[in-house]
């Protein structure tokens, strides 16, 4: 059972914490951050899987393959942005880790304009031509 | 699906020694070789989860299709 083995970990993660934050604080907060990459990179696997799975589910629907590149991209800056807006938010510091989520939105926005463009000119497509009457 | 948590008892390990290290050396009216121990500490486990991170940040790219 994975779940177990993470939550077993994590328990023993926040009390070695525990102990450490009264005489070192900065290892803390690198113990902290090692945890969090850990169970992210221990989680990278089954995501892969899910990916690989709608890649192919994609492939056999015969949609663009710039869709779902977009997509992935999107997905993948979410997660980073979120982990480490979290991660500098554990170290005390809520203004950067704002500004890290606010860069992660408007790398996401950036990504998705030539979607929205395409939307828009499909839109453009489908009204009647001359927009006279 | 393997997380190592013999790298977490490590990081636990050296935290808590150099602490102790310190409070020795602080004893003896050494600071300054208390301070120099706490970076060099600080610096061997900043290592660790940095290479950690590079592993993870490589592993992100090639699942994304960051190419």
């Amino acid at each position: 059972m994975d779940i177990l083995q993470i939550v077993g970990i994590g328990l023993l993660t926040a009390i070695l914490i525990l102990v450490i934050r009264e005489q070192k604080p900065m290892f803390a907060f690198l113990l902290a951050t090692f945890f969090g990459i850990a169970v992210f990179l221990a989680l990278i696997g089954k995501i892969g899987g899910v990916v690989s799975m709608i890649e192919e589910l994609a492939d056999r629907s015969g949609i663009q393959s710039v869709y779902l590149k977009t997509m992935l991209k999107i997905i993948g800056i979410a997660y980073i942005a979120e982990f480490g807006a979290q991660i500098v938010r554990d170290a005390g510091l809520d203004s950067i880790a704002s500004k890290i989520e606010f860069a992660g939105k408007m790398l996401i926005l950036v990504m998705a304009v030539p979607i929205i463009s395409i939307i828009i000119e499909t839109v453009l497509g489908l009204l009647p031509a001359g927009g006279g009457a | 699906m393997n997380i190592d948590v013999s790298t977490i008892f490590q990081i636990a390990g050296i935290g808590i020694i150099v602490a102790m290290i310190h409070t020795v050396l602080k004893q003896m009216n050494k600071e300054d070789m208390a301070h120099w121990v706490t970076v060099i500490g600080f610096v061997v486990v900043l290592f660790m989860v940095v290479r950690l991170l590079n592993d993870l940040f490589q592993e992100i790219k090639t699942i994304f299709l960051f190419q």
